[in-house]
């Protein structure tokens, strides 16, 4: 299915609804992707479609414990219900990790920009990520493969800490199968099992095979990961107005109230969290308000 | 020789070097294969070579007796192993292990130590090939040891 969606899509959050009101929504299924890193497939309790734009989130909230902003992480073309993967490592996450198949949850969303999807036809897509950071990129890919033809090269490189760290690793496996994309994974230390790459994210950058005049890369991950990875990717020819990250603050209200995830001119919440490089350089390196 | 001069010209490593370089380059050269699970170079043994990757891949490791072989970096055609050469005590402070077949140019230390203090302008050269690669291994220790995958506390 074709989406025509603008440059970086905004997708408004459910209608009818407040967006500081609470959806209810109930787990249909929790998977265990790693020793502190789940999947929950949930859905709303209404049975209302909740169409979403790769990079955009929603806020999950565990009644009496609190709120907390989750990247989608599932396919956008799915919208019957939702993917979120999470990491357990706040009271709210932790509980949120907790859930079983039909517990309930509160839902805010979607919220955000998402990543350029439209302005990345016709070019060859990078994309860079770590750690947790594949989960926000996963729409994305999804929605590359889906319409594979419209995009040129498709690149990823995916760096985590050891092999045993490796997000969707069954996915990845099959994606690499594929003869119509690159993946490349390195990891930070190893055993002599693993025959992948060793090192860290940015030196793939240089070797990575891509067009840098007519390429587009999306890039989420640790910040530190990120800004040494934006200069690979200076470095290698691409432009500053053709690169795009995720930014990831403490966002609270998720409509740019609060001022939580302020950083300089800028909410994250609802200017963000994907932002066009040459837009927030001056504000990578600055704290939040 | 002939061949040689033109592998190590061709080699990503020396990409522009003056050819006057080349030829000196090439004289504290010679092709060499490892089997994979063959090292090239082994811990607290003398910094007596530096390996040009034609073909192949190779860990960078520590071995640890409770822990095995710890490795830290691997590094593929076009890259350079081996910049312990550089600093006294020319010793090297890890191992250099081959993953499958690897075809590398072998450059004999000393010959291109020798060959820098007699030709200073020469030496510099070296360095400012060698000194870069230094500084990206700097770079990708740094993220290591910051482990930025890891839970912020």
């Amino acid at each position: 299915m074709s989406m025509a969606l603008p440059a970086n899509p905004v997708l408004p959050p459910m209608p009818s609804a407040d967006p500081m009101v609470p959806h209810i929504a109930r787990v249909r299924s929790v998977r265990q992707d790693l020793a502190d890193v789940f999947t929950l497939e949930i859905a709303l309790e209404s049975g209302e479609v909740a169409p979403f734009a790769p990079g955009q989130f929603n806020m999950l909230q565990i009644f009496g414990v609190g709120e907390v902003p989750i990247s989608f992480s599932g396919d956008p073309a799915e919208q019957d219900h939702l993917i979120h993967t999470i990491r357990a490592v706040g009271p709210v996450s932790k509980a949120l990790t907790e859930l079983g198949p039909g517990d309930a949850l509160g839902l805010r969303g979607p919220f955000g920009v998402g990543w350029p999807m439209a302005e990345a036809a016709g070019q060859d897509v990078v994309i860079i990520t770590g750690g947790l950071g594949l989960a926000p990129l996963r729409p994305a890919l999804y929605q590359l493969l889906a319409e594979r033809e419209r995009y040129g090269l498709i690149v990823l490189l995916y760096g985590t800490r050891s092999p045993e760290q490796i997000l969707y690793r069954d996915e990845l496996e099959e994606w690499r199968r594929r003869l119509d994309m690159d993946i490349v994974i390195t990891v930070d230390h190893a055993d002599t099992d693993w025959r992948g790459h060793v090192g860290v994210v940015p030196a793939l950058i240089p070797h990575a095979t891509f067009d840098p005049l007519h390429s587009i890369a999306l890039v989420c991950g640790p910040e530190i990961m990120m800004r040494y990875s934006i200069m690979a990717l200076l470095d290698a020819g691409l432009k500053e107005d053709n690169i795009w990250l995720s930014m990831e603050r403490n966002m609270k209200c998720a409509v740019g109230f609060c001022g939580h995830c302020q950083v300089g001119p800028v909410f994250v919440c609802k200017d963000g969290p994907v932002f066009r490089y040459d837009r927030i350089r001056q504000l990578l390196t600055l704290k939040e308000f | 020789m002939e061949g040689l001069e033109r592998i190590v010209g061709e080699h990503r490593f020396f990409a522009g070097l003056d050819q006057e370089f080349i030829d000196l380059v090439t004289g504290c050269c010679k092709n060499v294969r490892f089997e994979a699970g063959q090292f090239l170079l082994r811990e607290g043994e003398a910094a007596n070579q530096i390996y040009l990757i034609r073909h192949g891949r190779v860990a960078l490791q520590i071995s640890d007796p409770a822990r095995g072989e710890i490795v830290f970096q691997t590094l593929g055609e076009g890259e350079v192993v081996g910049v312990s050469w550089l600093i006294p005590p020319y010793r090297w402070s890890h191992e250099a292990k081959a993953l499958e077949l690897v075809r590398a140019i072998s450059i004999d230390a000393q010959c291109l130590r020798n060959k820098s203090e007699v030709d200073n302008r020469f030496g510099y050269e070296m360095m400012k090939r060698f000194v870069p690669v230094l500084v990206e291994r700097l770079h990708t220790t740094r993220m290591q040891i910051l482990d930025v995958y890891g839970t912020p506390s």
